[in-house]
């Protein structure tokens, strides 16, 4: 697989370990105390959202369903808010990642900005709708700046599968 | 060896399709999500999800307070040493009331038996620390080091040093969540020192309390303070609540609207007193049955 389609570079397979410990890592991100910040991405929505993109046949909305279960019982949360919301993320990511891929890397977080921007809104709209109180605009940045993240993103989690490039002077190719 | 299997070998495994697992996932999301708000009978369910998410988020949580022990250690003996004196004049302060007290509830108590009085329930409690803030932005709850483990039970209220901060609703094997008193949800009973006048305290959700169902004539003044009534059986009476802020009169509507800024440090971080739960009280008398005859409307 190449990083995008239209790119000439073949990458390495995937190790699914690696996929497994970049999900828990973002679980882990997202429960520091930094996420009290305003305008902090969801950083496991965005590596949801990633290697749903990439790597559909493997993350999806199994993987979706039991990290918004985790999330929501250490947020505090309504149970199935998270998972409803990610979800849906896994699945309209999974059924446009053919599409997002033929993009460079800068329209790809364009294509990306509407999954991660539905996916709090749903969240919100879910609570409001059972009475919760709104949570201020700070709560929908969020995925503004996860979009700018979309870029040195993939490169990071794409890093283990760059091949290193082997020059050999006596071969032309 | 085998006969010949009939089924085509399942080169392509595919599970179900796409859609089929959408409906079923979103399905069950949404049977959680109404169960949980409305039933609230996953407590058991959320505790063993704790139980593994727990310990990672501990651990999420140790650079922050790693941070804090740094700057509290490099704060140094000079800080200390103010506090500590501050602390002592403090103590000096209150001594005089705190040294009477105990002749106080003493002779509380043999006036109430000359007036044959029930006696004041005793207040006992025990002593949890924040661990962090919950992150749902959609409520306003704190969790503390305590749990089912010291025996914690939801519906104890928790105080701090200058007032009431919330109720524990929900527990967990090695941790609590409390609810704050400013959550949109969360309601006291209170009643004001100055008039005596009972009423409810609501929180808005923005860090501020409203006083609900005060007629707009009633005698409430800027500056009053409200403490609990213990009408509902859970908040012992006579601690501290809240502060009037603001009233606004409008002639359109019955009742004033009240605000009022909780007196206890609600949003800060540090210690607060779990109290233990009142003992039942005795059940209401049974409604009167209505008379037939009082039931008539009246005449034009």
């Amino acid at each position: 697989m190449q990083p995008t389609f239209t790119s000439s570079r073949i990458l390495l397979p995937v190790r699914p370990w690696f996929v497994v410990l970049s999900l828990l890592l973002a679980l882990a991100a997202n429960f520091l105390p930094t996420a009290h910040w305003p305008g902090m991405p969801d950083w496991l929505a965005l590596v949801l959202c990633f290697w749903s993109i990439r790597e559909s046949r493997r993350v999806g909305m199994g993987w979706a369903f039991v990290l918004g279960l985790a999330m929501d019982v250490a947020d505090g949360a309504v149970l199935g808010q998270h998972g409803f919301a990610y979800i849906l993320l896994a699945y309209t990511a999974t059924s446009l990642s053919r599409r997002i891929l033929w993009f460079p890397l800068a329209q790809q977080a364009l294509q990306v900005l509407p999954l991660l921007l539905a996916s709090q809104v749903i969240q919100a709209l879910l609570r409001m709708a059972t009475g919760g109180e709104f949570p201020g605009w700070g709560y929908f940045v969020g995925p503004l700046i996860a979009t700018l993240l979309w870029i040195p993103a993939t490169f990071l989690l794409l890093l283990p599968q760059y091949q290193p490039v082997d020059r050999d002077e006596n071969r032309p190719l | 060896m085998a006969g010949i299997d009939h089924a085509p070998p399942p080169f392509f495994k595919r599970g179900p399709a796409p859609l089929a697992l959408l409906t079923f996932y979103l399905a069950i999301s949404l049977a959680l999500f109404v169960v949980d708000l409305r039933v609230r009978s996953l407590d058991l369910f959320r505790q063993s999800i704790a139980l593994v998410v727990d310990p990672v988020q501990r651990v999420a949580q140790t650079p922050g307070s790693l941070v804090d022990h740094a700057v509290a250690y490099l704060e140094g003996l000079q800080a200390m040493r103010e506090e500590n004196s501050q602390l002592k004049r403090q103590q000096l302060d209150t001594a005089p009331n705190l040294l009477r007290l105990e002749h106080l509830v003493s002779e509380n108590t043999r006036l109430r038996q000359l007036l044959a009085v029930k006696e004041r329930e005793k207040v006992d409690g025990q002593v949890a620390s924040i661990l962090y803030t919950a992150r749902d932005p959609f409520s306003r709850r704190i969790v503390v080091d305590k749990g089912q483990q010291s025996g914690l039970l939801a519906g104890q209220p928790a105080i701090d040093e200058a007032g009431v901060v919330g109720q524990v609703t929900r527990v967990f094997p090695f941790s609590a969540e409390v609810t704050l008193i400013t959550d949109k949800d969360q309601a006291v009973p209170v009643q004001l020192v100055r008039t005596g006048q009972r009423s409810v305290v609501f929180g808005l959700g923005n860090g501020q309390l409203e006083l609900r169902y005060i007629p707009a004539n009633a005698d409430v003044q800027e500056g009053d303070l409200l403490v609990t009534s213990g009408l509902d059986g859970i908040y012992l009476p006579g601690f501290p609540v809240a502060r009037v802020l603001s009233i606004q009169r409008d002639n359109a509507y019955a009742f004033a609207r009240i605000l009022c800024a909780p007196l206890a440090g609600v949003e800060n971080f540090g210690e607060v007193m779990v109290l233990n739960p009142r003992p039942a009280r005795p059940a209401p008398p049974p409604e009167p049955t209505p008379v037939a005859g009082k039931a008539k409307k009246r005449g034009r």
